[in-house]
């Protein structure tokens, strides 16, 4: 089994705002290994996102703050293993890690490219920035980079602007500037949430070909199940800035353990069978920080009793790679101590 | 990009024929016969037909604006009635001392007010923030003629380290050539009156520079505030570029545009002649000129310097836009 590349361990990320001091990532775990696919699944407001800018050191900051954990960056260089805690490096060595190792693209492409820079400039940019090419090697590797995410005449795009380019396009730009320094870990924030559904599948596609290819972990954060079954080889399942399920994709996909995943998949449209209403779990995600006592999923919960108010719920692990956070586990696994 | 200077410079022409018959009536929007009230209650008969005939009052209106607009074209603004003289000539000097006094207060507005305003947005909340933007409300809340009184009875008065009034020291006046002193005093490599020229320069331009320094502080800190929030921002800093990168070259050139157009507005304004600043510093700019003309209803002369006064409005407008199309590539009208 391949080693881990990132490992977050027991990652708090709190924001101290007028109303108080809000816990929006709280004690999350998990990790990824080399070439893999994890997905990180959950509704609006749950903590995915201020998860993956924590991972980039990029949590807008004040209000933000990463008040607890870590987060274990592993680099195979030639000889040696080297691991590095983000959490506490210098801002100067974050900057070399930033789009050079650990790469980011973005959930909204319309608005993620600066409109008064050429394409050419943004992708040479991100490899100015940590390595050092002539002008001319630049441009030739930045063609090269819009040929290899799928543009079309990638020799006249280079020095269009973002607005000549649509939704789509811009996502592969945005992958191109992503991907042009061949990092290690990919962080995708729901890279198809704004394209259409087409256009998501190629997107996906493209995505998977430089897994595959340049063997470039990805995590990818998404709300979308559906993403998850095409495109993960892990999961993880996040609930009010927590955990609450992980393991691989097609165990959780089939035997859904904790009563949100399996809340999940029932809102699923399911193509055999005929449904007069699509499943929906009552409730909304609770903002973060109101819940203090007990499991977070409780008040929405289809089996909650009455330790669910009283006591929080530890990760379990189920079986190998099957963690779940729920009391109606306990007699199944071992509690896991982290 | 040439295409459209050409567009906007073949745009100028209904703008400045416009603005030449708005100057050319001014004369006779003046009620009841214009010689006559030039000339005042007491003017003889032959007085008045005089002047009418040295200002073609005498002629049908088309005629007149014809006369008018030939005489522009060749560059003759007509004569002044006081002194006599080509207002041509007499009007350049004015608007030089104008020009570098403008140049000497956008220049000192810029810099502080933008450079002001980016780390202020940059370091929202912070004291640096919290200082600048009450030096900048301030700044445009401070009455013109105070700041500048103040600072004459301080820096001249009291520490004597600037000059207070004119441009220049009178008993060495600098040779005339392009009648701005600091562009005169290099060309004749005279190091001594380019040091005096300056230090005239600076009381009045940090009068006149205050209240645009202000205002494009918070302008600078409202748009860059703005900027720093989107969503590019946050991938150019998702690609490690450093600070300086990320707010000079992609945030202030997102955020330029509203500046750009204050700066315009604002050196449109001061060009105009700042008839405060000039009189307290004895300024001999084309404010006063035009103010003291009002005085004397030299009426000729208030014509020309309105005709110059929006001929310079036109002109910055003019760079402004071209200035926005070049920075935004979205921009193309």
């Amino acid at each position: 089994m391949k080693k881990p590349v990132l490992e977050i361990n027991n990652l708090q990320t709190h924001f101290f705002t007028d109303r108080g001091e809000i816990p929006a990532v709280d004690d999350v775990s998990f990790f990824i290994r080399e070439g893999e696919v994890l997905g990180i699944v959950g509704e609006s407001g749950c903590g995915k996102s201020v998860t993956s800018l924590s991972i980039m050191g990029l949590v807008p900051s004040p209000p933000g703050k990463i008040v607890g954990g870590n987060i274990l960056f592993r680099e195979q260089h030639s000889t040696k293993e080297e691991t590095e805690n983000l959490v506490n490096v210098s801002s100067k060595r974050m900057r070399q890690i930033r789009g050079n190792k650990i790469a980011m693209i973005f959930q909204e492409p319309m608005t993620s490219l600066d409109p008064l820079f050429s394409i050419g400039f943004q992708i040479t940019e991100a490899l100015n920035n940590h390595q050092n090419l002539s002008k001319k090697e630049a441009r030739k590797k930045a063609i090269e980079m819009l040929n290899l995410v799928g543009i079309p005449r990638a020799e006249q795009i280079v020095d269009e602007y973002p607005h000549q380019l649509s939704g789509g396009m811009r996502q592969r730009v945005m992958i191109a500037i992503a991907m042009s320094c061949d990092p290690e870990v990919l962080v995708a924030d729901e890279p198809t949430t704004a394209l259409d559904v087409t256009i998501q599948a190629q997107i996906l596609e493209l995505m998977k070909k430089l897994n595959r290819e340049k063997g470039t972990a990805i995590l990818l954060i998404t709300h979308d199940l559906g993403v998850v079954s095409e495109m993960c080889d892990r999961v993880c399942v996040m609930y009010a800035g927590k955990v609450v399920e992980e393991g691989d994709v097609r165990t959780i996909l089939k035997f859904p353990k904790h009563p949100y995943t399996r809340g999940l998949l029932r809102s699923l449209p399911k193509m055999h069978e005929k449904q007069e209403r699509l499943y929906s779990i009552p409730g909304n995600v609770p903002k973060p920080g109101s819940i203090t006592d007990g499991c977070r999923f409780a008040a929405r919960c289809s089996e909650v009793f009455d330790r669910c108010y009283k006591e929080d719920p530890e990760l379990l692990t189920l079986s190998e790679g099957h963690t779940c956070r729920c009391f109606l586990y306990e007699k199944e696994g071992d509690v896991q101590h982290v | 990009m040439i295409a459209y200077t050409v567009r906007r410079l073949l745009m100028l022409i209904p703008v400045l024929l416009g603005m030449s018959i708005v100057t050319f009536s001014i004369i006779h929007l003046i009620p009841g016969n214009p010689a006559q009230v030039i000339l005042g209650d007491q003017a003889t008969a032959t007085a008045v037909a005089n002047l009418e005939e040295q200002l073609g009052l005498n002629e049908p209106f088309f005629v007149q604006y014809f006369h008018y607009m030939l005489d522009l074209l060749r560059g003759d603004l007509g004569t002044s009635l006081r002194t006599n003289s080509s207002i041509s000539s007499e009007i350049w000097p004015h608007l030089a001392a104008t020009m570098e006094l403008t140049i000497f207060a956008m220049v000192f507005a810029i810099i502080v007010g933008v450079n002001a305003g980016i780390i202020s947005a940059w370091k929202q909340n912070s004291w640096f923030d919290y200082f600048a933007m009450i030096i900048a409300l301030i700044g445009v809340s401070m009455p013109i003629f105070w700041l500048g009184l103040m600072q004459q009875w301080i820096f001249a008065q009291e520490l004597g380290w600037l000059p207070a009034f004119g441009r220049g020291n009178p008993r060495d006046p600098i040779e005339s050539i392009t009648n701005f002193n600091i562009l005169d005093s290099i060309i004749n490599g005279r190091t001594d009156q380019l040091w005096t020229s300056f230090k005239h320069l600076v009381l009045p331009g940090i009068a006149l520079g205050t209240i645009p320094m202000a205002i494009i502080a918070r302008m600078t800190r409202s748009s860059m505030l703005e900027v720093l929030r989107s969503d590019y921002i946050r991938t150019v800093e998702a690609k490690g570029s450093r600070p300086i990168s990320v707010i000079y070259r992609h945030g202030f050139k997102n955020a330029v545009i509203p500046v750009l157009t204050v700066v315009g507005l604002q050196t449109g304004t001061l060009l105009g002649g700042a008839i405060l600043t000039e009189t307290i510093f004895s300024w001999p700019g084309i404010g006063r000129y035009v103010f003291e003309a009002i005085g004397n209803r030299d009426y000729p002369v208030i014509q020309s310097g309105i005709l110059v006064i929006a001929f310079m409005f036109v002109i910055i407008n003019l760079v402004v836009d071209l200035l926005y199309s070049y920075i935004d590539p979205r921009i193309k009208y």
